[in-house]
C-alpha cells in the first residue's frame, strides 16, 4: 500500500509540473470568466448559461488532461526506460499501475476542485450571493470526476498496449461512442437486421456509457440528481474502472521491457 | 550460497513486423556468482549481456531455464529489496532533482524519511554530485546521470548490485571513481555483477568473468585462473646475433624485429625457449632480456569471441593463447 501511495504521489508531482496542465487550467478559468459575460447578455437565464458553460469547461478541459497525461502514464516510462529502475525495485507491476492511476486521478480531482472554486466565484460575482440550491452543481462535478476516472482507466489500458498517439485516438473514440450509446442502440433497432441489432446491443453493454454521467443541463436548471442515480452511477463507474485497471494489470504483467 | 545462479537460461525474441521470426538472444547460459565477489559479464554489443541482466531483474522473461538470486526465485518480491540495479544509459525523471529522485527510490524500498535523507545525502556526496542535488535531472550531463543512477542503485544498501555498463558516459576521472566505488562495495561484503565491454575495467576489478558472444557463454572462470593459465609467449631480445643464429632462430620464433644492433623475437612455444637460449649463448650473442608475456584478458576475450565469429582467426587465437577454458 505504501508503494502504491509513493508511486501515486510521484505521478501527481510529475503531472502538476506539466506545463500543459497550467495552460488548460488558465484557459478553463478564462472560459468560466467569459461565461459571466454570456450570462449578462442572456436576460433571465444568467445562472443557467453560467453553470452550463462553466461545467462544460471543467468537463472538456479535464477530459483533455485525462487523455493527454493518461496516455503517457506508462508509455513515457517505457519509452524513456525509467521503468527499468522502478520495476527492479521491490515493486509489483500491479502496484505500479494502481499508483499511476491514482496519481493522475488525484491530479484531476484537485484541478477540478480548483476550477469548481472558480465557477462558484463566478456565480457569487454574478448574484452577489450563494444559495443552498447552488450546491447541486457539486453533483454534476462529482459525475464529471467519475467520467475522468473512466477516461484515465481507458487511457491507461490503451497506453499499456499501444503508442501514445494511438492510445489518445482510441480513448477519444471510446469516449465519443460512449456518449452516444443510446443512439447507437436505437440505430441498431431501426435497421431491422437482427445481426446489427445484436451487435449494437453488445457494443452498448461493452463500452462505458458516458451519457449516464451528464447532469450538467439538469443542475444548470437547479434540479438535483436523485440519490439512487448517484449511487448506481458510482457503482457503475467503480465496477468499470475495476475492469479497466484489471485488464491493464493483466497486460502489463506479461509485458517485457527490452 | 551463490549470489546469482542461472540454469540453462534461454531467451528468444520475436523480430520483424510483417514476417515475425524468432531470434535467440541467449542460449542455455549457466552462471554461478559467489557472494562477495566482483563478477564481470563481458561481450561485444548484442552478445546478450543486457538481456541476462534484465531477466535477472524480471524486466524480461526467460523462454526456458531458471535463475536464483541470493538463493531466492526471481519473482520473490522481498529478494528485490536486497538488490540494486543501474540500467544501461539511465534516464530518470526530468522534473525531479537528484535528491527528490533518490527520495522516491528510497520510498519504494520502504525506507523511513530520515533514513532516506541521510542515505541520499551520503551517496550524492560519495558520487561527487552533492552540489547538484537541487538541480532538475533534465539539466544533468550523461556522466552526472550515470552517477545518480549508481546512487539510486545503492540507496537500499543492497547485498547484490547489478550494474549495466557502469563506466559508460564517464570521463577518465569518473571511471576511476566508479572503479574505486566497486572495490569499496566489495570491501563492504557486497556482490557486484556488472556488464561491460571495456576489458581493462574488468581486468582491474573482476574476481570472475564470463564471456558472452551472440547469446552463448564462451567461457567463464576466475580471472586469476584465466590470466595464469600460462605464458602466451616469450619475448627475447638479443644483441649482435650472427646471421647463422638468426636463421636458426627464425624457424622457432613467430616474429623477428631488428632495431639497430638488437633483435626482438617472440617465441610462442614455451618448450623452445631453453633451446633457443642455449643456441644464442653458443653463437656468442648477448642476451639483453627474456620476458615471459602472460595472457591478457583481451587475448582471452579475442580468443573466445573470435572462435565463433571467424573460425580461422579463432583457431589461431586459441592456439596462440594455448589456453583451456572451463565451461560451466
Amino acid at each position: 500500500m505504501r508503494r502504491i501511495a509513493s508511486i501515486a504521489l510521484h505521478t501527481f508531482k510529475e503531472s502538476v509540473r506539466e506545463r500543459v496542465l497550467y495552460n488548460l487550467i488558465v484557459f478553463a478559468l478564462l472560459l468560466i470568466g467569459t461565461a459571466i459575460l454570456f450570462g449578462s447578455i442572456s436576460v433571465g437565464i444568467e445562472r443557467i448559461i453560467l453553470v452550463n458553460l462553466g461545467l462544460s469547461s471543467i468537463s472538456v478541459f479535464g477530459l483533455l488532461m485525462a487523455i493527454f497525461i493518461g496516455i503517457g502514464l506508462v508509455s513515457k516510462e517505457i519509452e524513456r526506460q525509467s521503468i527499468s529502475s522502478i520495476l527492479s525495485k521491490p515493486v509489483r507491476r500491479a502496484e505500479f499501475i494502481l499508483g499511476k492511476y491514482l496519481g493522475l486521478l488525484l491530479t484531476l480531482v484537485i484541478n477540478t476542485a480548483i476550477m469548481t472554486v472558480g465557477l462558484y466565484a463566478a456565480l457569487f460575482y454574478q448574484k452577489r450571493t450563494l444559495a443552498a440550491a447552488d450546491l447541486v452543481v457539486l453533483q454534476a462535478v462529482y459525475f464529471i470526476i467519475l467520467q475522468f476516472a473512466l477516461v484515465i482507466g481507458l487511457a491507461l489500458l490503451f497506453s499499456c498496449i499501444s503508442t501514445p498517439v494511438l492510445s489518445a485516438v482510441f480513448t477519444f473514440c471510446v469516449y465519443v461512442i460512449g456518449n452516444f450509446l443510446a443512439d447507437i442502440r436505437w440505430f441498431g433497432q431501426e435497421t431491422g437486421s437482427a445481426l446489427i441489432e445484436k451487435g449494437t446491443t453488445v457494443l452498448s453493454y461493452l463500452l462505458p456509457n458516458f451519457s449516464n454521467f451528464n447532469a450538467i443541463t439538469q443542475v444548470a436548471h437547479g434540479q438535483g440528481v436523485p440519490g439512487y442515480v448517484l449511487l448506481s452511477n458510482s457503482l457503475y463507474a467503480l465496477l468499470y474502472v475495476g475492469i479497466l485497471i484489471s485488464a491493464a494489470i493483466l497486460i502489463f504483467e506479461k509485458r517485457e521491457f527490452r | 550460497m551463490f549470489a546469482v545462479e542461472t540454469f540453462d537460461l534461454t531467451k528468444d525474441y520475436d523480430v520483424g513486423f510483417f514476417r515475425q521470426r524468432m531470434k535467440r538472444a541467449l542460449e542455455r547460459v549457466n552462471l554461478r556468482v559467489a557472494t562477495g565477489e566482483i563478477f564481470g559479464l563481458l561481450g561485444p554489443n548484442g552478445a546478450g549481456k543486457t538481456t541476462t541482466l534484465k531477466i535477472l531483474l524480471r524486466l524480461v522473461f526467460p523462454t526456458a531455464g531458471t535463475a536464483r538470486i541470493l538463493g531466492r526465485e526471481l519473482d520473490d518480491i522481498a529478494m528485490h529489496a536486497r538488490v540494486g540495479y543501474l540500467p544501461e544509459n539511465p534516464y530518470f525523471y526530468d522534473h525531479l532533482t537528484a535528491e527528490e529522485f533518490l527520495n522516491y527510490a528510497g520510498e519504494l524500498f520502504g525506507l523511513r524519511s530520515s533514513e532516506r535523507r541521510r542515505r541520499a545525502g551520503r551517496l550524492l556526496e560519495r558520487l561527487g554530485v552533492a552540489e547538484a542535488r537541487d538541480i532538475p535531472l533534465r539539466k544533468f550531463s550523461k556522466g552526472m546521470l550515470q552517477r545518480v543512477g549508481i546512487a539510486q542503485a545503492l540507496i537500499n544498501d543492497p547485498q547484490l548490485v547489478f550494474l549495466d555498463e557502469p563506466m559508460s558516459g564517464l570521463d577518465p576521472l569518473g571511471r576511476r571513481e566508479v572503479r574505486d566505488l566497486i572495490l569499496e562495495l566489495k570491501g563492504e561484503g557486497k556482490t557486484v555483477f556488472f556488464s561491460t565491454h571495456i576489458l581493462s575495467d574488468a581486468e582491474m576489478l573482476c574476481d570472475q568473468v564470463a564471456i558472452l558472444d551472440r547469446g552463448r557463454l564462451q567461457g567463464c572462470g576466475k580471472l586469476r585462473e584465466i590470466l595464469a593459465l600460462g605464458v602466451a609467449l616469450t619475448e627475447m631480445v638479443l644483441e649482435n646475433p650472427s646471421p647463422e643464429l638468426l636463421k636458426e632462430l627464425s624457424a622457432h620464433a613467430r616474429s623477428l624485429v631488428r632495431t639497430g644492433e638488437r633483435v626482438r623475437l617472440e617465441v610462442p612455444q614455451e618448450a623452445d625457449v631453453a633451446k633457443l637460449l642455449a643456441l644464442a649463448i653458443r653463437h656468442g650473442a648477448k642476451i639483453v632480456s627474456l620476458n615471459p608475456v602472460k595472457m591478457s584478458l583481451e587475448d582471452y576475450f579475442m580468443a573466445q569471441t573470435g572462435a565463433t565469429g571467424d573460425a580461422a582467426a579463432g583457431q589461431e587465437a586459441a592456439s596462440l593463447s594455448g589456453t583451456k577454458l572451463r565451461q560451466q
